[in-house]
Parts: C-alpha cells; sequence; structure tokens
C-alpha cells in the first residue's frame, strides 16, 4: 500500500481531490433546494418545508430517497440511445466544470506532496469552463429531442436558442477582465485582486459583471429566462417525459450549474478566495472572522434548538449548534486559521450570490419568448461589446510607453 | 507511454466516430457521433501540447456549429428521411476509391519510415515543447501579427456570408 501510493502520489491525490469535491458539490446540490424551496417560501409569507426533520433539514433526504425509488417509466416512441445519453451529459458536464476553480490560494501538503488547492490547474480554466458550458446545451436539446413528445421537443428548442444566444454575452462579459489581468488562468485573476474590495473586478467591470450575472440566469434556465421549462405553456418543458432518478439528474445538473456560476461570479469579479479587507495589519483582526461566525452561529442554533418544539428538533439542533461552535473554536487555532480563509470567503461569497439567485427567482415574473430573443441581442450583446470596447480603449491608452 | 497510450485512444475515437457518422441512418445520431469526433480531435490537439487549439475546437465546433446542426436537425420529420432509400447504390465505385486512398496513406506512411527525417515530405511530426510563453500567445502573435492581412480577409468573407444569409432569409428587413 505504502509503495503503490509513493509510485501513483499524483493520481491518489487526484482522486481524492475529485471524491472530496464531487460529494461536497453533490451534498451542497441537495441542500440548496431546500435552501431555496425556504427562502422563496419566506418571500412569499409562507413556512416551506417543515415536517420531515426540524426546519424541513431532512427533506432533501427524503426527495433523495423518492427519486431513487420511484417508477421510471419509458415513454413509447423514443429514440432510446439519446433518451439515456441526454441525463448523464448533463449532469457529468455539469459537475465537471467546479474542478478549473481554484478554491484556495498557494498549495497545500497532501500525503506528502504539494498541490495546488483545487482539483485541476490549468493555465486557460477560463476558456475550459466556457467550453463545458458551450456544451452543456446538448443535454437539454437531445433530451427535448428524443422523448418524441412535442412539448420536450420545443422546450428544447427553445433552450437551444436561449443557451446560444446569451453564451456570446456570456463570454464577451468576461473579455474586459481577461484584457486586464493578461491571464485565462483563474487563479491568476483571483491573484490580480489581492488586498480588499477596492482591487475587486466588480469595480472597473461593473458592466462587465452586469452582463456575466444576466447571462448566467439566462444560461443556467434560472428565471426570469426558464422559458424551456414554462410550465403554463410546455407543461416541464424538455424533461416532460423523464421520471424518477433520470428527472434528478437534470435536477442536480440545473442545481450544479448554479453553484458554478455562481463560483465563477466570486473568482472573476469578487475576489475569489480573498477576504473583502485589505491585508494591512490594522485589519489582521478579521481573520477571526470564520471562528467568530461559526462560534456565534452555533450558540445561537444551540439555544434555538433547546427551545424548538419537537423532540427531534430538540436534540438534533443542539447538536448541530455544539458541532458548529466546535468548528468555530477549530478555526481559532493557530495552524488552522490560515487554511480556512480561503475556502471560508469563497464559500461566503458562493452563498451571497446564490441567495441572489434565489431572491432573483423569488421576485421577477418570466419574459415572453420574443422578449427574452430581444434582451439578449439587441440589449445585452451591444452592451457587453460596449464594455469590451471601453475597456481595451482605456488598458490601451493606460499602458506605459515601450 | 501515457503519450501513446492517449494519442491510440483519441485517434481510435475520432476513427469510429466518423464511421459510424456516415453509417447511422438517424440524423442526430450522427450528429451525436460527430461530435465524438470532433471531441476526439480536441484530444489530440491536446497530446500536441496545443491546449488553445484544444479548447477553441470544443467551444466553436462543437459547442458553436454542431449545436446549430442539432437545432435544424431536430425541426426536420426524420421519418421521412429514415423510409428512404440511402444514396449507396455505386458501393463498387467507393469502395475502390477508398482502398485507393487506403493503398496511398499506407505507402505514404512505409516511406516516411523508410526514408528517415530528413526527407522534408515526409518527416515524422515531433511534439512541439512547451514553451513557457504558452500556446495561446503564441497563436495570438501569429494570427495579429505574421498573417493578420489573411486573417481580416477571412474575417470580412465570414461577415459577408453572415449579412448575404440575413438578405436572403429575410424578405423585408
Amino acid at each position: 500500500m505504502g509503495d503503490f501510493l509513493a509510485a501513483n502520489a499524483l493520481l491518489v491525490i487526484a482522486i481524492v481531490k475529485v471524491v472530496v469535491v464531487v460529494f461536497v458539490l453533490l451534498t451542497a446540490v441537495a441542500y440548496i433546494t431546500w435552501f431555496e424551496r425556504k427562502v422563496v417560501a419566506h418571500m412569499q409569507g409562507r413556512w416551506g418545508p417543515e415536517r420531515v426533520g426540524p426546519h424541513g433539514l431532512l427533506q432533501p433526504l427524503a426527495d433523495g430517497a423518492k427519486f431513487l425509488f420511484k417508477e421510471d417509466p419509458t415513454p413509447a416512441g423514443i429514440d432510446r440511445f439519446v433518451y439515456f445519453l441526454a441525463p448523464f451529459l448533463a449532469l457529468s458536464l455539469a459537475l465537471s466544470t467546479i474542478a478549473v476553480i481554484p478554491l484556495g490560494p498557494g498549495q497545500i501538503e497532501l500525503f506528502g506532496h504539494r498541490t495546488w488547492f483545487s482539483v485541476a490547474e490549468l493555465n486557460i480554466s477560463l476558456l475550459v469552463v466556457f467550453a463545458i458550458t458551450a456544451l452543456s446545451v446538448y443535454g437539454v436539446a437531445l433530451a427535448g429531442w428524443a422523448s418524441n413528445s412535442k412539448y420536450p421537443l420545443l422546450g428544447g428548442l427553445r433552450s437551444s436558442a436561449q443557451m446560444l444566444s446569451y453564451e456570446l454575452s456570456l463570454t464577451m462579459s468576461v473579455v474586459g477582465i481577461v484584457l486586464l489581468t493578461n491571464t485565462f488562468s483563474l487563479r491568476d485573476i483571483v491573484e490580480a485582486q489581492r488586498g480588499g474590495v477596492g482591487r475587486w473586478f466588480v469595480i472597473p467591470q461593473i458592466l462587465g459583471f452586469v452582463c456575466f450575472f444576466i447571462s448566467a440566469l439566462a444560461e443556467t434556465n434560472r428565471v426570469p429566462f426558464d422559458l424551456p421549462e414554462a410550465e403554463t405553456e410546455l407543461v416541464a418543458g424538455f424533461h416532460t417525459e423523464y421520471a424518477s432518478f433520470k428527472f434528478a439528474m437534470f435536477f442536480m445538473a440545473e442545481y450544479a450549474a448554479m453553484v458554478t456560476v455562481s463560483f465563477m461570479v466570486a473568482v472573476l469579479f469578487f475576489g475569489g478566495y480573498f477576504s473583502p479587507f485589505p491585508g494591512t495589519p490594522a485589519w489582521h483582526w478579521t481573520i477571526y472572522l470564520p471562528a467568530a461566525g461559526g462560534v456565534i452561529g452555533g450558540v445561537l442554533l444551540l439555544l434555538h434548538g433547546l427551545r424548538y418544539h419537537t423532540p427531534l428538533g430538540r436534540i438534533v439542533l443542539p447538536v448541530a449548534g455544539l458541532a458548529l461552535t466546535g468548528v468555530g473554536v477549530l478555526c481559532a487555532l493557530a495552524g488552522v486559521v490560515e487554511y480556512i480563509q480561503g475556502p471560508f470567503w469563497l464559500a461566503a461569497k458562493v452563498a451571497t450570490v446564490l441567495f441572489v439567485y434565489v431572491w432573483v427567482r423569488g421576485t421577477l415574473p418570466r419574459f415572453r419568448y420574443d422578449q427574452l430573443m430581444n434582451f439578449g441581442w439587441k440589449f445585452l450583446l451591444p452592451l457587453s461589446l460596449a464594455n469590451l470596447v471601453i475597456t481595451s480603449l482605456i488598458v490601451a491608452l493606460m499602458r506605459p510607453a515601450q | 507511454m501515457t503519450n501513446e497510450i492517449l494519442f491510440y485512444f483519441f485517434a481510435g475515437l475520432a476513427v469510429l466516430g466518423g464511421v459510424l457518422v456516415v453509417t447511422m441512418r438517424n440524423a442526430v445520431h450522427s450528429a451525436v457521433f460527430l461530435i465524438t469526433t470532433l471531441l476526439a480531435t480536441a484530444g489530440l490537439y491536446l497530446t500536441l501540447n496545443a491546449e488553445f487549439l484544444f479548447v477553441v475546437q470544443i467551444i466553436l465546433y462543437v459547442g458553436g456549429i454542431m449545436v446549430l446542426f442539432v437545432f435544424v436537425i431536430m425541426l426536420v420529420n426524420l421519418d421521412v428521411a429514415l423510409h428512404q432509400v440511402q444514396f449507396n447504390r455505386q458501393t463498387w465505385v467507393a469502395g475502390l476509391l477508398s482502398f485507393a486512398l487506403l493503398a496511398e496513406l499506407l505507402a505514404a506512411v512505409a516511406l516516411a519510415r523508410s526514408y528517415g527525417e530528413e526527407n522534408w515530405l515526409f518527416a515524422a511530426p515531433h511534439v512541439p515543447t512547451v514553451t513557457a510563453e504558452g500556446n495561446t500567445e503564441q497563436i495570438g502573435r501569429l494570427l495579429f501579427q505574421n498573417y493578420v492581412i489573411p486573417f481580416e480577409i477571412a474575417s470580412i468573407l465570414l461577415l459577408v456570408a453572415l449579412v448575404g444569409a440575413v438578405v436572403m432569409g429575410k424578405k423585408r428587413i
């Protein structure tokens, strides 16, 4: 075993990283569905999931069990090969983007080898993200076609048209950042934003950020751009004929794409894994903020859990609170506090972006199809082109004379 | 060693995909296998240390052009196409030509092996070494400095085709 580890260290490290990241991502996806239902419910004056576990916290598990054990009918007249290919394509592509996103600064020790704090470290990681995004349209389009049914076909057509249109402005909106940093590497883009809020690219690239965020909403088929699955017109759009776990795969793909886009927003425009505070000694105390957040949140959860109205909740919530407090205390220890900074701030930014996503869903009505196309081609694309022209002009003028 | 395994994997995948593209009766299946072939070709670029070409191949061909193909095929009534007689009545001519091409290629490989590396026509290609500058910068310099005029002419040609398609497609602008 030891020899094997020594001989194939890089392979083992890669597999460990992949397993950990996929596990964390899938758990996150499950709990984002809970988070979304809760937040939208509270925005609409409802309670949301309450029955399964305290505050409905076990709802994702119940949903997962339901998806696994439900009957899986296969409609007649489908194209079997493409019908089964589509959900696999959708989910595997949605899960693979996260591999190139830098999750923390510098390198870490793993089995005696130094390795980057990301699954894969490439010098063209930004382009790889766009390549995988460009492929993700196939899952939806092929699913719609293979189902041999009118509604999925229309949904698939709409979505491929929509994704093609918004991919243009999505890609254009980040060219400004590439011009400013001279690199396609996401890690170098993050490193260029070192030094607090003032250095974040959201300030010089505010137009690019607006274009990117709106196009990303459209690219992930979220409200207000969820026309491919507009239930009043198309039943459920491209996945109408899918049931059980194949439907769950589309569902997970959608949420995984949402997480990835949130990571991209955080990495490109909000300083990635860097803390929002400047690195000067006066702000040194902010490295204890993760610990403080864990302890305060844990104690509040403990106090709340002791007064919860179900017996299960009175056990689960205080235990979770204690665990959170423990993690908080652990984060204050000397060896841990440096390592926790990157992942903590990145996770905090991603969570904020995800909240905005859900907020948008709870607020805006759906676009009409012609409005969607007009908006994409006649407003968003010119806007991102204007951003590109302005940025390149400024970069050319500011460049030191050679 | 790893490089060779990867090459044979991607090359085999590309050939297999290409064969399936022309033998499938269903146009969407053909499109799926054409996508496979294009992805395998992208993998071949990667084994040649051309990471920028790899990504551009995926973004442009697989993510752009093939999506439009699939888009159009989805709108076509495939039932009609499935029952039509396929255009394969000249099997003998096609087979003869294919064998001629195969023999030519095999001869080229054999000649390249026997002449060695000095022969300019059949010189064995080398995997370019990885430079600190990176593939992206090299391609950018070639396109925008050395070959900027052909590049611009090609762009104008594409623009003309685009405008022409819009004019012909739309009766009233």
